[in-house]
């Protein structure tokens, strides 16, 4: 058997539990998948998702990193020992990639399958052509897009011919362009090689009409739904249970159900303070690498939300963190009106940290990236207590407040590190509300989030918005923008421009 | 943008065409010798061979001045403290207060800054004019060095520039929490700590996160206790060129220390 014929997956009664752990991350499972088929895994977080596409690819680990039940093979033969029939496809585009040279890479799974060298430079070149990646192989892997590097790592697997090609959530990280990208590469290589595929990813809409079936693993062990997307996807009771797990499920909205979305924010009371003026402003990394967007006007008032929109690498962040007072200006004006400066200051890059965080308040796009100690609780009262000083009182008062709000109260003693992603997205926004500051601004706030995160992060941007914080949201997600902002900024060549407001 | 530091832009030099491996032997065949002794005579010959490669290299001189000036720098340092504090031998050249410089400590002083340019050099030639990947290939292929080793640490080295950036990152990210934009010397040092750990945290991530995505394309895996056959897709080769650069290598260490020997200035350092 020639090794790309497309290899076919058998589970029976399979189980694994990681090492350290109590429960089982998946057990009971009982799956067979034809070769060639195309497989939508879905699941709520903590499903075991990850675990089971981990344990295809071979890479789960030997005996001491779990414990290991049933029997998990591909062809038939056990999925560590099928080396190279396999290949994985991971969500983080900068932590997948070995090489220099965009050459390079795609060759490196080759030589490491030992494939005689008059051999590789060809697969290498067909597997370039199956993702649509027209580059030179010396071009620096390091100066690629997001969504040219999850191609460029979808095409060093297809170079190693494999029958079953695994992906999980290859496109979490990804901007609208860069998603449908790595789509289309999917799509047409599995065209080509008639591989099998499973996909994980809880936006399901992506993946919907490339997949023959949609596979729901259930928390508690084996499977919730087996079928084909249009039977699993329409039936009332598994959309339930799906957008309940915080799965995106087609035409479910996660605020409304399956009602028509709404804007959260009708008949707000319009305040008219401003907070923060630009004029002919440009920002950049650095004064001495010169502006990345120049130009830029704009006034952010009192309760009032702004989206910035616009390809990656366009300079949004730069933007952000510029109005944020964490990079100073690079050419115009930026001033903080009295509102928000109270006594501190035009400049808000000149501020002092302590006058900053009770100000302006920024949510990093990585939640780990902001992080400063060992415990929720104690990242909490950080803010208000050591740099803010607030009387102790008052920071209980504030610390309790935010916990109950966003659900972490029985997660106080917990180190912030060993959260799920959407907790740790909480408690990030928390830390800074924990100083009260009267303009937020986040950097990809939904990226990567379940429903149930998006919605409740939302729900409480809207509740801060009608308290009269105003916010600044760098952000590629359209159902984010429609339901909360008030005007649409879009970055790209170097302009910023108003585009509008949502409905 | 991530710094870049597995792709350095080339010039297209003699040196930059020759393998990695000949020019790493040269170097250190430099290096070691001069490292057996301190005298002037063996720095200065074998400073002003290397000075007259430099054309080989490719790279305008003001360039090279431009990217290595620390290292002249250091270099003037040792000179200067080794002139001030070494062994107080010979005429007194120079008296300022409690400075006393002779004729013994000024020599020595300036042999230690010509060695330490002599020494360094090499590691600068090979700098400019090496790829880390054609580096990697020339260790795994031509001396043997085990793919494991070699390609971990090349595939680690690109994680460095991701981790300048991080490092970046963190600085704004801990900022808007209110951490270390203090005048106090103390916090300040508390709160770079504060970052280093955090970007060793995620350094671990990373890498953790990449041993992955390697192993998942058969990288590292042991058959029966032996690393698994591998291939190379690039072949590193030696051509007339690299017996030139090594045969140089010998050349430039020879001449030092016969011209040392011939002045007797030839002083080995444990002698």
């Amino acid at each position: 058997m020639p090794a790309s014929a497309p290899a076919g997956v058998r589970a029976r009664g399979w189980g694994w539990r990681h090492a350290g752990r109590k429960a089982f991350a998946v057990s009971g499972l009982d799956l067979e998948i034809a070769p060639g088929e195309r497989v939508l895994l879905l699941g709520a977080s903590g499903a075991g998702k990850s675990t089971l596409l981990h344990a295809l690819a071979g890479v789960l680990g030997a005996a001491e990193e779990g414990e290991e039940r049933g029997e998990l093979t591909v062809d038939g033969v056990p999925a560590p020992t099928a080396r190279g029939r396999a290949g994985l496809v991971l969500q983080d585009p900068d932590s997948q990639i070995a090489m220099a040279r965009v050459g390079d890479e795609v060759a490196f799974g080759c030589e490491n399958l030992a494939v005689p060298r008059g051999e590789i430079w060809p697969r290498v070149h067909r597997a370039l052509d199956d993702v649509g990646l027209d580059i030179p192989l010396d071009r620096s892997t390091a100066a690629l897009s997001g969504g040219q590097k999850q191609r460029l790592a979808l095409a060093g697997i297809l170079a190693m011919e494999p029958g079953l090609v695994l992906l999980d959530e290859p496109t979490a990280n990804l901007d609208p362009e860069g998603v449908q990208e790595v789509r289309e590469a999917v799509r047409r290589s599995l065209d080509r090689t008639g591989a099998t595929l499973v996909v994980v990813e809880h936006r399901v809409s992506v993946w919907a009409e490339l997949v023959d079936r949609v596979v729901v693993l259930d928390s508690g062990g084996g499977l919730l739904a087996d079928g084909p997307p249009e039977q699993v996807l329409v039936d009332g009771d598994v959309r339930r249970r799906l957008a309940g797990a915080g799965v995106w499920v087609p035409g479910w909205h996660p605020l409304t159900g399956e009602a028509a979305s709404q804007p959260l924010r009708t008949g707000r009371p319009q305040r008219e303070g401003e907070l923060l003026a630009a004029e002919a402003l440009a920002v950049g990394r650095s004064p001495k690498a010169g502006p990345v967007v120049g130009g830029i006007d704009l006034v952010l008032r009192e309760g009032h939300s702004a989206s910035v929109t616009g390809p990656n690498g366009a300079g949004k962040s730069t933007l952000a963190l510029t109005l944020a007072g964490l990079l100073p200006a690079v050419g115009g004006r930026l001033e903080a009106l009295p509102p928000l400066a109270r006594g501190a200051g035009k400049n808000p890059a000149r501020w002092r940290s302590s006058e900053l965080v009770s100000r302006i308040g920024t949510v990093f796009q990585e939640p780990e990236h902001q992080f400063l100690t060992p415990r929720v609780l104690d990242e909490l009262e950080f803010g208000p207590r050591r740099v803010a000083r607030r009387p102790e009182k008052e920071v209980r008062l504030l610390v309790d407040g935010l916990l109950q709000r966003l659900r972490l109260d029985r997660l106080a003693e917990a180190n912030p590190f060993t959260l799920s992603g959407g907790e740790k997205r909480r408690l990030s926004v928390a830390t800074m509300l924990a100083t009260t500051p009267r303009l937020l601004v986040l950097d990809e706030p939904t990226f990567g989030q379940d429903a149930l995160t998006w919605a409740e992060l939302v729900r409480l941007l809207a509740e801060l918005l009608e308290q009269g914080t105003s916010l600044v949201s760098v952000t590629h997600d359209e159902d984010f923008t429609a339901a909360l902002s008030d005007s649409i900024y879009r970055v790209e060549g170097g302009r910023a421009a108003r585009v509008g407001a949502a409905a | 943008m991530s710094v870049d530091v597995l792709t350095p832009e080339l010039a297209n030099s003699t040196l930059a065409r020759a393998n990695p491996v000949a020019k790493l032997a040269a170097a250190l065949c430099i290096t070691l010798t001069l490292l057996l002794s301190v005298d002037w005579v063996s720095a200065s010959v074998a400073l002003a061979c290397e000075l007259c490669l430099v054309p080989l290299l490719g790279v305008r001189p003001l360039t090279l001045v431009r990217r290595t000036w620390p290292l002249a720098a250091a270099a003037v340092v040792a000179a200067y403290s080794t002139a001030l504090l070494g062994a107080k031998t010979g005429p007194v050249w120079l008296q300022l207060g409690p400075a006393v410089f002779t004729q013994g400590s000024v020599l020595t002083g300036i042999a230690i800054g010509l060695r330490g340019l002599a020494i360094a050099l090499p590691g600068v030639f090979l700098l400019f004019s090496t790829d880390p990947t054609d580096l990697a290939d020339g260790l795994a292929q031509k001396l043997r060095l085990p793919a494991r080793f070699v390609l971990g640490a090349l595939a680690g080295m690109r994680l460095v520039g991701l981790l300048v950036d991080e490092w970046r990152t963190l600085g704004l990210a801990r900022r808007a929490r209110g951490v270390g934009t203090g005048h106090n010397p103390v916090a300040r040092f508390k709160a770079f700590m504060g970052q280093s750990f955090a970007l060793l945290v995620q350094a671990i991530r990373r890498a953790t996160r990449l041993a992955v995505a390697m192993e998942a394309r058969g990288f590292g895996v042991m058959i029966d206790g032996r690393p698994a056959p591998r291939t190379w897709a690039r072949e590193s080769s030696f051509s007339r060129l690299d017996f030139w650069v090594a045969a140089g290598g010998v050349a430039i260490a020879a001449l030092a220390v016969g011209a040392a020997v011939v002045l007797r200035t030839w002083n080995v350092v444990w002698g």
